[in-house]
Protein backbone atom coordinates (compact mmCIF):
# COMPACT_ATOMS: atom_id res chain seq x y z
CA UNK A 1 0.00 0.00 0.00
CA UNK A 2 1.45 3.32 -1.10
CA UNK A 3 0.03 6.56 0.18
CA UNK A 4 1.38 9.87 -1.04
CA UNK A 5 -0.14 13.04 0.34
CA UNK A 6 0.54 16.62 -0.69
CA UNK A 7 4.13 16.01 -1.74
CA UNK A 8 6.09 18.98 -3.11
CA UNK A 9 9.61 18.88 -4.49
CA UNK A 10 11.46 21.77 -6.08
CA UNK A 11 14.85 21.72 -7.78
CA UNK A 12 17.10 24.74 -7.92
CA UNK A 13 18.68 24.98 -11.34
CA UNK A 14 21.48 27.36 -12.23
CA UNK A 15 20.92 29.34 -15.37
CA UNK A 16 22.85 31.78 -17.47
CA UNK A 17 22.78 33.21 -20.95
CA UNK A 18 25.26 31.92 -23.51
CA UNK A 19 28.66 33.51 -23.99
CA UNK A 20 31.88 34.38 -22.21
CA UNK A 21 30.60 37.63 -20.68
CA UNK A 22 27.73 35.85 -19.01
CA UNK A 23 29.97 33.01 -17.92
CA UNK A 24 32.21 35.50 -16.12
CA UNK A 25 29.21 37.30 -14.65
CA UNK A 26 27.87 34.05 -13.28
CA UNK A 27 31.09 33.64 -11.30
CA UNK A 28 30.02 36.55 -9.12
CA UNK A 29 26.30 36.36 -9.06
CA UNK A 30 24.44 33.24 -9.87
CA UNK A 31 20.90 33.18 -11.08
CA UNK A 32 18.83 30.25 -9.94
CA UNK A 33 15.47 29.21 -11.21
CA UNK A 34 13.18 27.14 -9.06
CA UNK A 35 11.78 24.22 -11.00
CA UNK A 36 8.80 22.63 -9.29
CA UNK A 37 9.20 18.93 -10.02
CA UNK A 38 6.18 17.82 -8.00
CA UNK A 39 3.27 19.91 -6.80
CA UNK A 40 0.80 18.66 -4.24
CA UNK A 41 1.14 15.08 -5.46
CA UNK A 42 -1.46 12.86 -3.83
CA UNK A 43 -2.41 9.29 -4.67
CA UNK A 44 -2.93 5.87 -3.12
CA UNK A 45 -1.96 2.55 -4.67
CA UNK A 46 -3.33 -0.65 -3.08
CA UNK A 47 -1.36 -3.90 -3.00
CA UNK A 48 -1.15 -5.98 -6.13
CA UNK A 49 -1.93 -3.30 -8.68
CA UNK A 50 0.05 -2.61 -11.84
CA UNK A 51 0.03 1.13 -12.26
CA UNK A 52 1.25 3.01 -15.30
CA UNK A 53 2.81 6.32 -14.39
CA UNK A 54 2.91 8.38 -17.52
CA UNK A 55 3.58 11.93 -18.59
CA UNK A 56 5.80 13.85 -20.98
CA UNK A 57 9.56 14.26 -20.43
CA UNK A 58 10.30 16.32 -17.35
CA UNK A 59 6.85 15.78 -15.86
CA UNK A 60 8.20 14.46 -12.56
CA UNK A 61 7.95 10.73 -13.11
CA UNK A 62 11.51 9.87 -12.12
CA UNK A 63 11.32 12.26 -9.18
CA UNK A 64 8.31 10.37 -7.87
CA UNK A 65 10.06 7.02 -8.27
CA UNK A 66 13.16 8.35 -6.51
CA UNK A 67 11.04 9.72 -3.64
CA UNK A 68 9.30 6.38 -3.31
CA UNK A 69 12.69 4.62 -3.36
CA UNK A 70 13.97 6.77 -0.50
CA UNK A 71 16.73 8.34 -2.60
CA UNK A 72 15.27 11.83 -2.56
CA UNK A 73 13.44 13.64 0.20
CA UNK A 74 10.57 16.02 -0.61
CA UNK A 75 10.30 19.64 0.50
CA UNK A 76 6.94 18.96 2.10
CA UNK A 77 4.19 16.37 2.21
CA UNK A 78 4.04 12.82 3.52
CA UNK A 79 4.45 9.41 2.03
CA UNK A 80 3.98 5.98 3.52
CA UNK A 81 4.89 2.74 1.80
CA UNK A 82 3.68 -0.25 3.78
CA UNK A 83 3.85 1.89 6.89
CA UNK A 84 7.38 3.24 6.35
CA UNK A 85 8.52 6.69 5.26
CA UNK A 86 10.96 5.79 2.47
CA UNK A 87 13.58 8.49 3.07
CA UNK A 88 13.46 8.23 6.86
CA UNK A 89 13.70 4.46 7.04
CA UNK A 90 15.62 3.91 3.82
CA UNK A 91 17.36 0.65 4.65
CA UNK A 92 14.30 -1.18 5.96
CA UNK A 93 12.15 0.19 3.18
CA UNK A 94 14.42 -0.78 0.27
CA UNK A 95 14.79 -4.32 1.56
CA UNK A 96 11.20 -4.89 0.37
CA UNK A 97 11.67 -3.04 -2.87
CA UNK A 98 12.95 -3.97 -6.32
CA UNK A 99 13.99 -1.27 -8.76
CA UNK A 100 14.93 -1.23 -12.42
CA UNK A 101 16.14 2.04 -13.90
CA UNK A 102 16.00 1.29 -17.61
CA UNK A 103 18.77 3.72 -18.44
CA UNK A 104 21.28 2.48 -15.89
CA UNK A 105 22.69 -0.90 -14.98
CA UNK A 106 22.86 -2.66 -11.65
CA UNK A 107 24.94 -5.54 -12.98
CA UNK A 108 28.69 -5.58 -12.47
CA UNK A 109 30.08 -4.75 -15.84
CA UNK A 110 33.11 -7.03 -16.02
CA UNK A 111 31.96 -10.13 -14.14
CA UNK A 112 29.47 -12.86 -15.09
CA UNK A 113 25.83 -12.06 -14.32
CA UNK A 114 25.58 -14.88 -11.80
CA UNK A 115 28.24 -13.17 -9.64
CA UNK A 116 26.11 -10.03 -9.54
CA UNK A 117 23.13 -12.16 -8.55
CA UNK A 118 25.03 -13.77 -5.71
CA UNK A 119 26.14 -10.38 -4.48
CA UNK A 120 22.50 -9.27 -4.41
CA UNK A 121 21.56 -12.47 -2.58
CA UNK A 122 23.99 -11.56 0.20
CA UNK A 123 23.12 -7.86 0.22
CA UNK A 124 19.43 -8.67 0.73
CA UNK A 125 20.19 -11.69 2.92
CA UNK A 126 18.00 -13.98 0.85
CA UNK A 127 17.91 -17.46 2.38
CA UNK A 128 19.69 -19.97 0.13
CA UNK A 129 16.58 -22.01 -0.57
CA UNK A 130 14.47 -19.04 -1.54
CA UNK A 131 17.31 -17.71 -3.68
CA UNK A 132 17.48 -21.00 -5.57
CA UNK A 133 13.73 -21.07 -6.11
CA UNK A 134 13.67 -17.48 -7.34
CA UNK A 135 16.70 -17.96 -9.55
CA UNK A 136 15.18 -21.05 -11.06
CA UNK A 137 11.83 -19.38 -11.71
CA UNK A 138 13.39 -16.23 -13.15
CA UNK A 139 15.77 -18.22 -15.33
CA UNK A 140 12.84 -20.16 -16.77
CA UNK A 141 10.53 -17.22 -17.31
CA UNK A 142 13.10 -14.76 -18.61
CA UNK A 143 15.10 -17.35 -20.52
CA UNK A 144 18.38 -16.58 -18.79
CA UNK A 145 20.05 -20.01 -18.77
CA UNK A 146 22.62 -19.10 -21.42
CA UNK A 147 23.26 -15.62 -20.08
CA UNK A 148 24.15 -16.23 -16.45
CA UNK A 149 27.80 -17.10 -17.02
CA UNK A 150 28.40 -14.24 -19.44
CA UNK A 151 29.94 -10.96 -18.26
CA UNK A 152 27.34 -8.18 -18.35
CA UNK A 153 29.35 -6.15 -20.84
CA UNK A 154 28.98 -8.91 -23.46
CA UNK A 155 25.17 -8.96 -23.35
CA UNK A 156 22.91 -7.28 -25.88
CA UNK A 157 20.55 -4.62 -24.54
CA UNK A 158 17.56 -6.97 -24.55
CA UNK A 159 19.50 -9.73 -22.82
CA UNK A 160 20.86 -7.30 -20.27
CA UNK A 161 17.42 -5.86 -19.52
CA UNK A 162 16.09 -9.33 -18.79
CA UNK A 163 18.96 -9.84 -16.38
CA UNK A 164 18.33 -6.43 -14.82
CA UNK A 165 14.71 -7.31 -14.19
CA UNK A 166 15.68 -10.67 -12.71
CA UNK A 167 18.18 -9.00 -10.40
CA UNK A 168 15.45 -6.70 -9.06
CA UNK A 169 13.32 -9.70 -8.10
CA UNK A 170 15.80 -12.11 -6.49
CA UNK A 171 14.78 -11.00 -3.00
CA UNK A 172 11.02 -11.39 -3.65
CA UNK A 173 10.18 -7.70 -3.18
CA UNK A 174 6.54 -6.80 -2.50
CA UNK A 175 6.93 -3.72 -4.61
CA UNK A 176 8.60 -3.28 -7.98
CA UNK A 177 9.49 0.04 -9.63
CA UNK A 178 10.19 -0.16 -13.32
CA UNK A 179 11.54 3.04 -14.84
CA UNK A 180 11.30 2.64 -18.63
CA UNK A 181 12.07 -1.09 -18.63
CA UNK A 182 11.39 -1.55 -22.34
CA UNK A 183 13.46 1.39 -23.58
CA UNK A 184 15.44 0.42 -26.65
CA UNK A 185 14.20 -3.17 -26.75
CA UNK A 186 13.23 -5.03 -29.92
CA UNK A 187 9.73 -6.43 -30.38
CA UNK A 188 10.53 -9.93 -29.12
CA UNK A 189 12.29 -8.74 -26.00
CA UNK A 190 9.51 -6.24 -25.28
CA UNK A 191 6.85 -8.92 -25.47
CA UNK A 192 8.88 -11.20 -23.26
CA UNK A 193 9.40 -8.51 -20.63
CA UNK A 194 5.70 -7.59 -20.65
CA UNK A 195 4.59 -11.18 -20.37
CA UNK A 196 6.93 -11.65 -17.47
CA UNK A 197 5.73 -8.59 -15.56
CA UNK A 198 2.12 -9.81 -15.80
CA UNK A 199 3.16 -13.28 -14.69
CA UNK A 200 5.10 -11.91 -11.73
CA UNK A 201 2.12 -9.80 -10.68
CA UNK A 202 -0.30 -12.73 -10.98
CA UNK A 203 1.88 -15.31 -9.25
CA UNK A 204 3.36 -13.24 -6.45
CA UNK A 205 0.95 -10.35 -6.11
CA UNK A 206 3.80 -7.89 -6.60
CA UNK A 207 2.70 -4.28 -6.80
CA UNK A 208 4.24 -2.71 -9.89
CA UNK A 209 4.75 0.93 -10.71
CA UNK A 210 5.77 1.38 -14.29
CA UNK A 211 6.96 4.62 -15.85
CA UNK A 212 7.17 4.54 -19.60
CA UNK A 213 6.63 6.45 -22.80
CA UNK A 214 5.52 3.30 -24.58
CA UNK A 215 1.72 3.27 -24.58
CA UNK A 216 1.70 -0.34 -25.73
CA UNK A 217 3.37 -1.19 -22.41
CA UNK A 218 0.52 0.60 -20.69
CA UNK A 219 -2.14 -1.11 -22.78
CA UNK A 220 -0.65 -4.52 -22.18
CA UNK A 221 0.05 -4.20 -18.48
CA UNK A 222 -1.67 -1.51 -16.55
CA UNK A 223 -5.09 -1.72 -14.97
CA UNK A 224 -4.70 1.85 -13.85
CA UNK A 225 -2.95 4.92 -15.21
CA UNK A 226 -1.72 8.01 -13.42
CA UNK A 227 -1.12 10.84 -15.87
CA UNK A 228 1.08 13.65 -14.65
CA UNK A 229 2.32 16.87 -16.21
CA UNK A 230 4.41 19.73 -14.86
CA UNK A 231 4.50 18.01 -11.50
CA UNK A 232 0.75 17.69 -11.05
CA UNK A 233 -1.52 14.68 -11.13
CA UNK A 234 -3.88 15.33 -14.03
CA UNK A 235 -5.73 12.10 -14.41
CA UNK A 236 -6.24 8.86 -12.50
CA UNK A 237 -8.13 6.11 -14.26
CA UNK A 238 -8.05 3.08 -16.52
CA UNK A 239 -6.74 3.12 -20.09
CA UNK A 240 -10.35 2.79 -21.27
CA UNK A 241 -11.24 5.96 -19.38
CA UNK A 242 -8.32 7.79 -20.95
CA UNK A 243 -9.43 6.76 -24.42
CA UNK A 244 -13.00 7.76 -23.59
CA UNK A 245 -11.85 11.21 -22.51
CA UNK A 246 -10.05 11.80 -25.78
CA UNK A 247 -13.17 10.73 -27.65
CA UNK A 248 -13.40 9.26 -31.16
CA UNK A 249 -11.64 6.04 -31.95
CA UNK A 250 -8.10 6.92 -30.96
CA UNK A 251 -5.47 4.49 -29.76
CA UNK A 252 -4.13 4.96 -26.25
CA UNK A 253 -1.04 6.58 -27.76
CA UNK A 254 -3.08 9.16 -29.67
CA UNK A 255 -5.41 9.73 -26.73
CA UNK A 256 -2.49 10.46 -24.45
CA UNK A 257 -0.94 12.83 -26.98
CA UNK A 258 -4.32 14.53 -27.25
CA UNK A 259 -4.54 14.87 -23.47
CA UNK A 260 -1.00 16.30 -23.29
CA UNK A 261 -2.10 18.96 -25.77
CA UNK A 262 -5.33 19.62 -23.96
CA UNK A 263 -3.66 20.02 -20.57
CA UNK A 264 -1.00 22.20 -22.20
CA UNK A 265 1.89 20.07 -20.95
CA UNK B 1 28.71 -8.50 7.82
CA UNK B 2 28.41 -11.20 5.19
CA UNK B 3 27.19 -8.76 2.57
CA UNK B 4 30.27 -6.61 3.03
CA UNK B 5 32.45 -9.70 2.62
CA UNK B 6 30.67 -10.68 -0.60
CA UNK B 7 31.08 -7.14 -1.84
CA UNK B 8 34.76 -7.34 -1.02
CA UNK B 9 35.01 -10.65 -2.83
CA UNK B 10 33.28 -9.58 -6.04
CA UNK B 11 35.36 -6.40 -6.25
CA UNK B 12 38.53 -8.38 -5.62
CA UNK B 13 37.64 -10.92 -8.31
CA UNK B 14 36.65 -8.18 -10.74
CA UNK B 15 40.03 -6.53 -10.19
CA UNK B 16 42.10 -9.68 -10.48
CA UNK B 17 41.14 -10.30 -14.09
CA UNK B 18 43.10 -7.40 -15.58
CA UNK B 19 46.22 -9.39 -16.38
CA UNK B 20 47.66 -7.10 -19.04
CA UNK B 21 47.41 -4.10 -16.72
CA UNK B 22 49.17 -6.07 -13.99
CA UNK B 23 51.96 -7.12 -16.31
CA UNK B 24 52.45 -3.59 -17.61
CA UNK B 25 52.47 -2.22 -14.07
CA UNK B 26 54.91 -4.89 -13.01
CA UNK B 27 57.52 -4.02 -15.64
CA UNK B 28 57.09 -0.29 -15.09
CA UNK B 29 57.61 -0.68 -11.38
CA UNK B 30 60.70 -2.82 -11.77
CA UNK B 31 62.31 -0.40 -14.23
CA UNK B 32 61.36 2.57 -12.07
CA UNK B 33 62.80 0.93 -8.96
CA UNK B 34 66.06 0.12 -10.75
CA UNK B 35 66.32 3.70 -11.96
CA UNK B 36 65.79 5.11 -8.50
CA UNK B 37 68.36 2.75 -7.03
CA UNK B 38 70.91 3.85 -9.64
CA UNK B 39 70.32 7.53 -8.89
CA UNK B 40 70.62 7.09 -5.12
CA UNK B 41 73.69 4.89 -5.61
CA UNK B 42 75.40 7.63 -7.61
CA UNK B 43 74.58 10.20 -4.93
CA UNK B 44 75.71 7.84 -2.18
CA UNK B 45 79.12 7.40 -3.80
CA UNK B 46 79.66 11.16 -3.83
CA UNK B 47 78.32 12.10 -0.40
CA UNK B 48 77.55 9.12 1.84
CA UNK B 49 77.87 11.35 4.93
CA UNK B 50 74.88 13.46 3.88
CA UNK B 51 72.44 10.54 3.64
CA UNK B 52 69.83 10.52 6.42
CA UNK B 53 69.31 6.78 5.99
CA UNK B 54 71.64 3.93 5.01
CA UNK B 55 71.57 2.27 1.58
CA UNK B 56 69.93 -0.90 2.94
CA UNK B 57 67.02 1.01 4.48
CA UNK B 58 66.72 3.12 1.36
CA UNK B 59 66.72 0.05 -0.93
CA UNK B 60 64.02 -1.57 1.21
CA UNK B 61 62.00 1.65 0.98
CA UNK B 62 62.32 1.86 -2.81
CA UNK B 63 61.58 -1.77 -3.61
CA UNK B 64 58.67 -2.07 -1.24
CA UNK B 65 57.31 1.21 -2.55
CA UNK B 66 57.36 -0.16 -6.08
CA UNK B 67 55.92 -3.52 -5.02
CA UNK B 68 52.98 -1.99 -3.16
CA UNK B 69 52.51 1.07 -5.34
CA UNK B 70 48.91 0.27 -6.31
CA UNK B 71 47.99 -0.22 -2.67
CA UNK B 72 48.70 3.33 -1.67
CA UNK B 73 49.08 5.47 -4.81
CA UNK B 74 46.59 8.26 -4.21
CA UNK B 75 46.30 8.95 -7.94
CA UNK B 76 44.58 5.57 -8.29
CA UNK B 77 41.30 7.25 -7.37
CA UNK B 78 38.10 5.30 -6.95
CA UNK B 79 36.97 6.35 -10.43
CA UNK B 80 33.96 4.02 -10.46
CA UNK B 81 32.58 5.65 -7.36
CA UNK B 82 33.24 9.22 -8.45
CA UNK B 83 31.65 8.52 -11.83
CA UNK B 84 28.65 6.90 -10.19
CA UNK B 85 28.01 10.15 -8.31
CA UNK B 86 28.59 12.33 -11.37
CA UNK B 87 26.32 10.32 -13.65
CA UNK B 88 23.71 9.51 -11.03
CA UNK B 89 24.29 5.75 -11.20
CA UNK B 90 24.71 5.95 -7.43
CA UNK B 91 20.88 5.89 -7.34
CA UNK B 92 21.05 2.11 -7.61
CA UNK B 93 23.43 1.85 -4.65
CA UNK B 94 20.92 3.83 -2.63
CA UNK B 95 18.19 1.29 -3.31
CA UNK B 96 20.23 -1.33 -1.44
CA UNK B 97 19.63 -2.04 2.24
CA UNK B 98 23.23 -1.11 3.06
CA UNK B 99 25.13 1.82 4.38
CA UNK B 100 26.62 3.63 1.38
CA UNK B 101 29.86 4.61 3.10
CA UNK B 102 30.47 1.06 4.31
CA UNK B 103 29.81 -0.28 0.83
CA UNK B 104 32.20 2.27 -0.66
CA UNK B 105 34.93 1.55 1.87
CA UNK B 106 34.78 -2.18 1.18
CA UNK B 107 34.90 -1.57 -2.56
CA UNK B 108 37.84 0.80 -2.28
CA UNK B 109 39.81 -1.60 -0.08
CA UNK B 110 39.14 -4.53 -2.41
CA UNK B 111 39.99 -2.53 -5.53
CA UNK B 112 43.37 -1.54 -4.11
CA UNK B 113 44.14 -4.99 -2.79
CA UNK B 114 43.31 -6.66 -6.10
CA UNK B 115 45.56 -4.26 -7.98
CA UNK B 116 48.30 -4.51 -5.40
CA UNK B 117 48.33 -8.26 -4.83
CA UNK B 118 48.97 -9.20 -8.45
CA UNK B 119 52.04 -7.00 -8.61
CA UNK B 120 53.58 -7.12 -5.18
CA UNK B 121 55.22 -10.55 -5.11
CA UNK B 122 57.01 -10.43 -8.50
CA UNK B 123 58.47 -6.97 -7.82
CA UNK B 124 59.67 -8.10 -4.39
CA UNK B 125 61.33 -11.17 -5.89
CA UNK B 126 63.04 -9.08 -8.57
CA UNK B 127 64.08 -6.54 -5.95
CA UNK B 128 65.55 -9.30 -3.81
CA UNK B 129 67.74 -10.43 -6.71
CA UNK B 130 69.58 -7.08 -6.80
CA UNK B 131 72.93 -7.42 -4.98
CA UNK B 132 73.48 -5.88 -1.54
CA UNK B 133 73.28 -3.19 -0.36
CA UNK B 134 70.80 -2.03 -3.00
CA UNK B 135 68.55 -5.08 -3.10
CA UNK B 136 65.46 -5.83 -1.02
CA UNK B 137 66.29 -7.60 2.23
CA UNK B 138 64.13 -8.28 5.25
CA UNK B 139 65.62 -6.02 7.86
CA UNK B 140 63.06 -5.75 10.65
CA UNK B 141 63.14 -7.89 13.78
CA UNK B 142 60.16 -10.28 14.21
CA UNK B 143 58.60 -7.92 16.76
CA UNK B 144 58.96 -5.01 14.38
CA UNK B 145 57.43 -7.06 11.58
CA UNK B 146 54.13 -7.25 13.46
CA UNK B 147 54.07 -3.47 13.74
CA UNK B 148 54.91 -3.24 10.03
CA UNK B 149 51.87 -5.37 9.14
CA UNK B 150 49.58 -3.34 11.39
CA UNK B 151 50.93 -0.16 9.86
CA UNK B 152 50.38 -1.47 6.33
CA UNK B 153 46.71 -2.14 7.10
CA UNK B 154 46.36 1.30 8.63
CA UNK B 155 48.01 2.88 5.60
CA UNK B 156 45.48 1.19 3.35
CA UNK B 157 42.67 2.47 5.53
CA UNK B 158 44.02 6.04 5.54
CA UNK B 159 44.46 6.05 1.75
CA UNK B 160 40.97 4.65 1.12
CA UNK B 161 39.37 7.01 3.62
CA UNK B 162 41.08 9.99 1.98
CA UNK B 163 39.96 8.78 -1.42
CA UNK B 164 36.37 8.37 -0.22
CA UNK B 165 36.45 11.86 1.21
CA UNK B 166 36.99 13.08 -2.33
CA UNK B 167 34.20 10.80 -3.59
CA UNK B 168 31.86 12.27 -0.99
CA UNK B 169 32.92 15.78 -2.03
CA UNK B 170 31.65 14.97 -5.51
CA UNK B 171 28.13 15.33 -4.08
CA UNK B 172 28.96 18.93 -3.21
CA UNK B 173 31.08 19.98 -6.19
CA UNK B 174 30.36 19.82 -9.89
CA UNK B 175 33.70 18.15 -10.48
CA UNK B 176 36.24 17.03 -7.88
CA UNK B 177 39.20 17.19 -10.29
CA UNK B 178 40.77 20.24 -8.68
CA UNK B 179 40.77 18.64 -5.25
CA UNK B 180 42.22 15.50 -6.76
CA UNK B 181 45.12 17.25 -8.50
CA UNK B 182 46.06 19.22 -5.39
CA UNK B 183 45.79 16.10 -3.22
CA UNK B 184 48.06 14.09 -5.50
CA UNK B 185 50.68 16.85 -5.57
CA UNK B 186 50.57 17.17 -1.79
CA UNK B 187 50.73 13.42 -1.31
CA UNK B 188 53.69 13.12 -3.67
CA UNK B 189 55.73 15.59 -1.67
CA UNK B 190 54.43 15.21 1.89
CA UNK B 191 53.79 11.48 1.69
CA UNK B 192 57.30 10.50 0.67
CA UNK B 193 56.44 9.38 -2.86
CA UNK B 194 59.09 11.46 -4.62
CA UNK B 195 61.80 11.19 -1.98
CA UNK B 196 61.56 9.51 1.42
CA UNK B 197 60.62 12.03 4.11
CA UNK B 198 64.01 11.86 5.93
CA UNK B 199 65.56 13.56 2.88
CA UNK B 200 63.37 16.64 3.37
CA UNK B 201 64.59 19.66 5.38
CA UNK B 202 63.97 19.16 9.11
CA UNK B 203 61.04 21.59 9.45
CA UNK B 204 59.21 20.35 6.38
CA UNK B 205 59.76 16.74 7.40
CA UNK B 206 58.26 17.31 10.84
CA UNK B 207 55.28 19.01 9.27
CA UNK B 208 54.83 16.31 6.63
CA UNK B 209 54.86 13.57 9.23
CA UNK B 210 51.90 15.19 10.98
CA UNK B 211 49.71 15.45 7.86
CA UNK B 212 47.42 12.65 6.67
CA UNK B 213 49.81 12.13 3.75
CA UNK B 214 52.62 11.35 6.18
CA UNK B 215 50.39 8.59 7.59
CA UNK B 216 50.32 6.76 4.27
CA UNK B 217 53.28 4.93 2.67
CA UNK B 218 55.85 6.77 4.76
CA UNK B 219 55.22 4.73 7.90
CA UNK B 220 55.20 1.08 6.75
CA UNK B 221 58.03 1.58 4.25
CA UNK B 222 60.31 3.08 6.89
CA UNK B 223 59.30 0.47 9.46
CA UNK B 224 60.28 -2.27 7.04
CA UNK B 225 63.65 -0.70 6.28
CA UNK B 226 64.38 -0.38 9.98
CA UNK B 227 64.65 3.39 9.66
CA UNK B 228 61.74 4.04 12.01
CA UNK B 229 62.13 2.33 15.39
CA UNK B 230 61.29 2.63 19.07
CA UNK B 231 59.07 5.42 20.36
CA UNK B 232 59.07 7.21 17.00
CA UNK B 233 57.63 4.10 15.36
CA UNK B 234 54.76 3.86 17.86
CA UNK B 235 54.09 7.55 17.55
CA UNK B 236 53.87 7.27 13.75
CA UNK B 237 51.47 4.30 13.98
CA UNK B 238 49.41 6.23 16.53
CA UNK B 239 49.11 9.09 14.06
CA UNK B 240 47.93 6.62 11.44
CA UNK B 241 45.14 5.50 13.74
CA UNK B 242 44.25 9.14 14.38
CA UNK B 243 44.09 10.05 10.68
CA UNK B 244 42.18 6.90 9.72
CA UNK B 245 39.55 7.76 12.35
CA UNK B 246 39.35 11.44 11.40
CA UNK B 247 39.19 10.84 7.65
CA UNK B 248 36.52 8.16 8.00
CA UNK B 249 34.45 10.38 10.30
CA UNK B 250 34.69 13.43 8.02
CA UNK B 251 34.03 11.39 4.87
CA UNK B 252 31.02 9.77 6.50
CA UNK B 253 29.62 13.13 7.58
CA UNK B 254 30.21 14.69 4.15
CA UNK B 255 28.44 11.78 2.48
CA UNK B 256 25.47 12.04 4.82
CA UNK B 257 25.20 15.76 4.20
CA UNK B 258 25.51 15.13 0.48
CA UNK B 259 22.73 12.56 0.50
CA UNK B 260 20.40 14.91 2.34
CA UNK B 261 20.53 17.42 -0.46
CA UNK B 262 21.06 15.01 -3.28
CA UNK B 263 19.43 15.51 -6.59
CA UNK B 264 20.14 12.61 -8.84
CA UNK B 265 21.12 13.81 -12.26
CA UNK B 266 19.62 12.70 -15.54
CA UNK B 267 16.48 10.64 -16.03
Amino acid sequence: MIEMKGVNKTYRVRRREAGLGNAVKSLFSRAYTEIPALRDMTFTIPDGQIVGYIGPNGAGKSTTVKLLSGILRPDSGTCLVDGLVPWEDRKRHVARLGVVFGQRSQLWWDVPVIDSFELLRDIYRVPEERYRENLHRLTELLDLADLLKTPARMLSLGQRMRCEIASALLHSPRLLFLDEPTIGLDAVSKLKVREFILEQNRQCGTTVILTTHDMQDVDALCSRVLLIGKGRLLLDGSTAEIRAMAGENLSTEESVADLYRRFGI
Amino acid sequence: MKKYLTFFRIRLLAGLQYRAAALAGLSTQFVWGTMEVLIYRALWREHPERFPMGPEALAAYIWLQQAFLSLFALWNWERELIDSVKTGAVAYELTRPMDLYGMWLVRALAARLSRGLLRAAPVMVLGALIPAPWGLRLRVAPAGFGLFLVSTCLMLLVVCAYSLLVCALTFHLTDPNGVMVVSVAAADLLGGAIVPLPFLPEGLRKFAELTPFGAMQNVPLRLFGGDLTGAAAYRAVGLQVFWAAVLIAVGYALLRAGLRRVSVAGG
